[in-house]
């Protein structure tokens, strides 16, 4: 399906890269079209529902991500950029393809035959692949002794459904090492960010926050990187105390060690400001 | 009764297939619960390890395996309005902790749901409001708009003062657009928001 040189996907970028977190966007499609991935947004693609559809409306929870999944061209992978979404794109399509009468009701409403063998995929599982065929590229020791905490958040989690699904533990670390960083050791990696509780119950949130940064904080790390906008954006607002440390997404280091990224001003929309840290370790001018 | 009296109760292995014994219990929630979320709540055995791994559970009146417990005794509508199911973010962390593999982010939608159709009264009204935000807007463009969710929902809850100063920090690095990102084909989302059996959440 895909030849050699170019890798073809369909992209779901969801609705926190599309707007807050266009750093995160643009710098995932920067380091894809690095390592020869063709990225095609998905078009006209809707909100997944997110945690406030399957908080409260199972029938928006099921329909809103389908429709995506009958919006994807059957001929590429789907990937999706936010972890979250895709566990809900994911799942749904799990649960129509384990159902006749959804899958029937999905041909009724979509018009399109439901398509079983639809591949959805996340950045994880995408960069976890180009790994492992060896064929990820451009990235040397450009991050040598940049100390980051790997923060995975609730991405490492899975219903029991879906546990069979591979978590892609480890595989930031694995990859930054590549190019020179140096992971720490920490205990919250899995923590929890509250997600929507930092809107309606902050304080709860800013303790769940505070822990993580406290953390990463003692255990030396010059930053947070996390993969996710929902944390990335927690993390930002709910951390107060003097001592935090700057919170980079995992494409924008991937972007940075491959040699780009340095102009784009993505790291000027931070809310704590990484450019100190990056021009110390001379990665931005 | 007291808040934790109830959850204390004797339980007993019974012929009839169901494990819990107690007189005037609501049998017929329990199974309610399991036909929503596709969990069977009867197989829970109470280690509370998802209670011990939850990030949130500091915050709950009733603990994760406690909310269970309720369900399992058919006790219909301290559970139902209890605060717990609404702070219950579905972050899976339990479940990944859970010997017996309770879906219990699943658990807490389905009680979410139940406790708005029939009408319990809501511990947690400002994380429904933001919740119905985040729909409204959804209905309105297909995706989410930030600013929006977030204008509205200070109307709703009044709380106009709280996080001003984040509101304009997240305004000045670009991160609340003012537009929203939208579906161009926004009558096939309307039709899906009609068909709801449970009309507009
Ligand atoms: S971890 Fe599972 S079995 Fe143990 S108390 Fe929680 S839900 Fe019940
Ligand atoms: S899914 Fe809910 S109950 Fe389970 S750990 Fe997360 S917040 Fe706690």
């Amino acid at each position: 399906m895909n030849n050699l040189n170019t890798l073809q996907y369909s992209y779901f970028p969801g609705c926190s890269l599309a707007t807050s977190a266009k750093e995160s966007n643009r710098s995932l499609i920067s380091f894809c079209r690095q390592q020869g991935v063709e990225l095609t947004e998905l078009r006209d693609w809707n909100c997944c529902g997110s945690s406030s559809a399957h908080s409260i409306d199972a029938h928006l929870a099921h329909h809103l991500p389908a429709r995506n999944l009958a919006l994807a061209p059957p001929d590429r992978p789907l990937l999706v950029a936010c972890p979250s979404c895709y566990l809900r794109l994911k799942r749904t399509h799990m649960e129509i393809a384990e159902d006749s009468a959804a899958r029937e009701e999905f041909q009724r409403m979509w018009g399109r035959r439901f398509d079983p063998d639809l591949e959805i995929v996340s950045f994880f599982e995408m960069l976890s692949m180009i790994v492992d065929q060896g064929r990820l590229k451009g990235l040397s020791g450009r991050l040598n002794g940049l100390r980051f905490a790997p923060y995975y958040g609730c991405m490492l989690m899975r219903p029991p459904k879906m546990r069979r699904e591979h978590t892609f533990h480890g595989l930031m670390e694995k990859v930054l090492s590549q190019t020179g960083a140096e992971p720490v050791r920490w205990p919250h990696k899995a923590r929890c960010c509250g997600t929507f509780l930092s809107v309606s119950r902050p304080l709860v949130a800013a303790k769940s926050v505070q822990t993580i940064m406290d953390g990463a904080a003692r255990a030396n790390a010059e930053c947070i990187v996390t993969a996710c906008a929902m944390c990335h954006l927690n993390l930002e607002i709910r951390s107060t105390r003097p001592g935090r440390i700057p919170v980079l997404y995992f494409s924008e280091l991937l972007s940075l060690a491959g040699g780009i990224g340095q102009g784009e001003g993505w790291f000027r929309r931070h809310l704590i400001d990484p450019r100190p840290l990056l021009r110390r370790h001379h990665l931005i001018a | 009764m007291k808040k934790n009296e109830y959850l204390q109760t004797e339980s007993t292995n019974r012929t009839d297939g169901s494990l819990f014994c107690m007189e005037g219990a609501d049998r017929g929630f329990a199974k309610e619960v399991s036909q929503r979320s596709g969990v069977i709540t009867d197989l829970c055995w109470h280690c509370k390890c998802c209670s011990g791994g939850c990030p949130f559970a500091h915050a709950m009146d009733f603990l994760p395996n406690q909310v269970i417990r309720m369900v399992q005794l058919g006790i219909r509508e301290q559970v139902l309005s209890c605060g717990a199911i609404w702070l219950c973010v579905g972050c899976n962390t339990c479940s990944m902790e859970c010997p017996t593999a309770i879906d219990m982010a699943a658990v807490m939608d389905a009680l979410r749901q139940m406790a708005i159709e029939q009408g319990e009264a809501i511990a947690e009204p400002d994380i429904l409001n933001f919740h119905r935000e985040v729909i409204n807007s959804i209905y309105r463009h297909g995706r989410t708009h930030k600013l929006e969710i977030m204008l509205r929902y200070k109307l709703q809850t009044r709380k106009w003062l709280s996080d001003m100063n984040t509101g304009l920090r997240m305004m000045s690095k670009r991160k609340l657009d003012l537009r929203p990102s939208k579906v161009t084909h926004i009558a096939a989302i309307r039709r899906m928001f009609r068909q709801n059996p449970g009309g507009r959440p």
